[in-house]
């Protein structure tokens, strides 16, 4: 079955990596804020990782479009974009993947089907349902995945988007992350009812309810969802609960949740989850670990280096890509 | 229909083609949906009302049995998410013609055209193209009061990565809606409900109305008028009005918007020395008013009087007949205001 978990240590030591990226690399971003090396806004993915890699290891990268929104560089990691390229366009060099005219909150991958990196709350969402359109009307087996926050759900985009989603039978998961609050304003205090998956019976859809500090009910239940959208064109809202460890952005310093909290989450670390698995199934070790680690400190360290090298973008690029020929 | 309109105006805006059938604008439209739906498999229509009821002003008429419900797209109403679903569907390659019933209910559709269907582009590092297609009726009809009567282009205008045009005789809006398709961009298309029955000569063999071109309607001495859209039938009016007074009016319908065709502007203002432009939106941060910038900046030296601007009144459209024609431009207004830039 395509959905059962994953055993093979080839596959879960490649998630077991890309997680840990995401964590370091976010880790260093925060720092490199800190120097202002990066700026504006910049949120960071630490604690989410289980989501991003959960749902895009249950995809086909040849044929699946990725949507998210600002807190993007998880799912760009994840689905492999070069973390210097990555890093660069948080330096807002002339080498990051936006050549530097996005930023943190804009990261785009069009070989990868990765459209973004949207800073609008909900604003990726009917775009979303645009590319599962394009799915059916050529008639591809693919399906979209869109990312959005707890804030989004109650964004009149949401609602219309899953009504079309329904009525046309589009390819979509609609994949809430949620991370219980919306910068400081926690999911009780805004929605109508916080069991997010049970909206979808609204629209005759399923739901489903997710742990997003578990990798495995992360990937089982999305190859599931990713199943019946390629193959009976049905879409879903997964509601997916999960964590940031850090602030909304890094101008936040997240007073508005205690210690406690953030202390009960980081005890279900969902890269400390899937390593002890890996350790009980004897697929890696507590030294293979570290040298992973150390591994992967070089990789963003040579991204660091890599960015602090690039170029300024030309004040000649200003009016370049405003408009395609 | 109004009319103010009925008059059939019997001027043949175009250069000789050989053989011209005389069709309404909203003919031409459909022509040009038609025509690029065939030659592209890849385009398609969507909107409120545009499949099964033919178009809520009947553009789409027959289309629906000619390309079948993939193609042509009944929604719910459902702007935001409609015109979403065409930007990425146009990311993704194809080449959507969204249609909104009227320009007053894209507001509610703006955030994905101002900050997705402009923006994808030039965010990713030109990682993107969004060929894509906005249009529908824009400004005052009649009787309809304010929410429903709104010349809204300043708000499309003012957005770096949109294309905005404004046809207002049948060739020009075939020709400007096939490149608007064709094109790699978003382009917005400002039609009018009050226009789509005027006819005009259509050549029978295919042609394109390339984008940053005005066109000189009619061609004058004394003063130049600058105009787009709907009111185009109006200054023609008052040109002939004027012409009878000895005042030889040149007539410059600017049909596309963004880009706009600046040297034209200069040209003829430097030909005449004399300019009123014409716009049916209201007067702050209209296009008119930026004509008249473009004017100062570029033909101070040649004006022999102040440029003249025909807006509508900085009011919401009222309801009452005689108040809603008082608030917009009239024939009288612009007959006015070139014998006033012609000190007569
Ligand atoms: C339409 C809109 N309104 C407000 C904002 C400002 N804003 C940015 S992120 C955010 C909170 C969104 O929270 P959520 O959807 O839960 O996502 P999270 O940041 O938790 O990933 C707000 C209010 C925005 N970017 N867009
Ligand atoms: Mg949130």
């Amino acid at each position: 079955m395509a959905y059962s978990i994953q055993k093979d240590k080839e596959t879960l030591g490649e998630v077991l990596r890309k997680m840990l990226l995401i964590r370091v690399f976010e880790e260093r971003s925060a720092q490199l804020y800190g120097l202002r090396k990066i700026g504006g806004f910049c949120h960071l993915y630490s604690g989410q990782e289980a989501v991003a890699m959960g749902t895009i290891s249950a995809t086909d990268p040849s044929k699946d479009y990725i949507l998210t929104s600002y807190r993007d560089h998880g799912h760009a990691l994840g689905l492999g974009m070069d973390p210097g390229a990555v890093m660069a366009e948080l330096y807002g060099k002339e080498t990051g993947c936006s050549k530097g005219k996005g930023g943190s909150m804009h990261l785009f991958d069009v070989e990868k089907k990765f459209f973004g990196g949207n800073g609008i709350v909900g604003g990726q969402i009917p775009v979303a349902i645009g590319t599962a359109f394009k799915q059916r009307y050529l008639n591809e087996t693919g399906v979209t995945l869109c990312f959005f926050g707890d804030g989004a759900i109650h964004q009149g985009a949401f609602h219309e988007s899953i009504n079309l989603a329904k009525i046309w039978q589009l390819p979509v998961l609609f994949i809430v992350e949620n991370n219980e609050y919306g910068m400081g304003t926690a999911v009780s205090r805004v929605s109508s009812i916080t069991e997010y998956e049970k909206k979808a019976a609204g629209y005759g859809l399923p739901g489903y309810l997710v742990d997003g500090m578990d990798y495995f009910d992360v990937y089982t239940k999305t190859s599931k969802a990713v199943e019946r959208a390629r193959k009976e064109h049905e879409a879903c809202i997964m509601h997916v609960k999960t964590y940031r460890y850090r602030g909304h952005s890094m101008s936040d310093p997240a007073k508005y949740r205690s210690k406690d909290e953030l202390q009960a989450y980081k005890e279900k670390d969902p890269i400390q989850q899937l390593f002890k698995h890996m350790v009980k199934e004897k697929m890696t070790t507590k030294k293979a670990y570290e040298t992973l680690e150390e591994e992967i400190k070089e990789i963003v360290e040579s991204a660091v280096t890599f960015s602090e090298e690039s170029n300024e973008p030309p004040i000649s690029s200003l009016y370049e890509d405003v408009f395609s020929d | 229909m109004n009319h103010r309109y009925r008059l059939c105006m019997k001027t043949c805006f175009q250069t000789e083609t050989k053989r011209m059938a005389e069709i309404t604008i909203r003919d031409a439209i459909r022509q040009a949906i038609d025509e690029e739906m065939t030659r592209d498999e890849r385009v398609f229509l969507i909107g409120e009302e545009v499949a099964e009821y033919n178009g809520a002003y009947k553009v789409s008429r027959g289309l629906l049995e000619k390309y079948g419900d993939m193609r042509i797209k009944d929604t719910p109403i459902t702007e935001l998410g409609f015109t979403g679903l065409g930007v990425g569907a146009a990311l993704a390659g194809l080449r959507p013609i969204v249609e909104w019933m009227t320009f007053n209910f894209a507001l509610l559709a703006l955030d994905q055209v101002i900050n997705n269907a402009a923006k994808m582009r030039y965010m990713s590092g030109g990682q993107f193209s969004c060929p894509i297609v906005f249009r529908g009726p824009n400004g005052p009809a009649e009787y309809l009061s304010s929410q429903h009567s709104q010349a809204l282009q300043s708000f499309f205008v003012h957005i770096p990565g949109l294309k905005v045009v404004a046809p207002s005789t049948a060739y020009d809006a075939k020709g400007l809606i096939k490149s608007a398709i064709r094109d790699n961009n978003p382009v917005v298309v400002l039609e009018s409900e009050l226009a789509y029955g005027w006819k005009g000569e259509v050549p029978e063999e295919e042609y394109l109305v390339p984008f940053g071109k005005a066109d000189v309607k009619r061609e004058g001495k004394d003063v130049s008028i600058i105009v787009h859209g709907k009111p185009l039938r109006m200054v023609l009016e008052a040109a002939d009005i004027l012409a009878t007074e000895g005042i030889s009016v040149e007539v410059v319908d600017l049909r596309s918007l963004s880009p706009l065709d600046e040297e034209t502007i200069e040209q003829t203002v430097q030909k005449t020395n004399r300019a009123v432009v014409v716009d049916e939106s209201w007067p702050m941060c209209s296009v008119g008013s930026h004509v008249v910038s473009v004017i100062s900046q570029r033909c101070f030296f040649d004006l022999d009087a102040p440029v003249a601007l025909i807006s509508s009144e900085h009011v919401p459209m009222p309801y009452n007949h005689t108040l809603e024609l008082a608030a917009q431009p009239t024939v009288e207004k612009i007959v006015n205001a070139a014998k006033q830039v012609c000190y007569k």
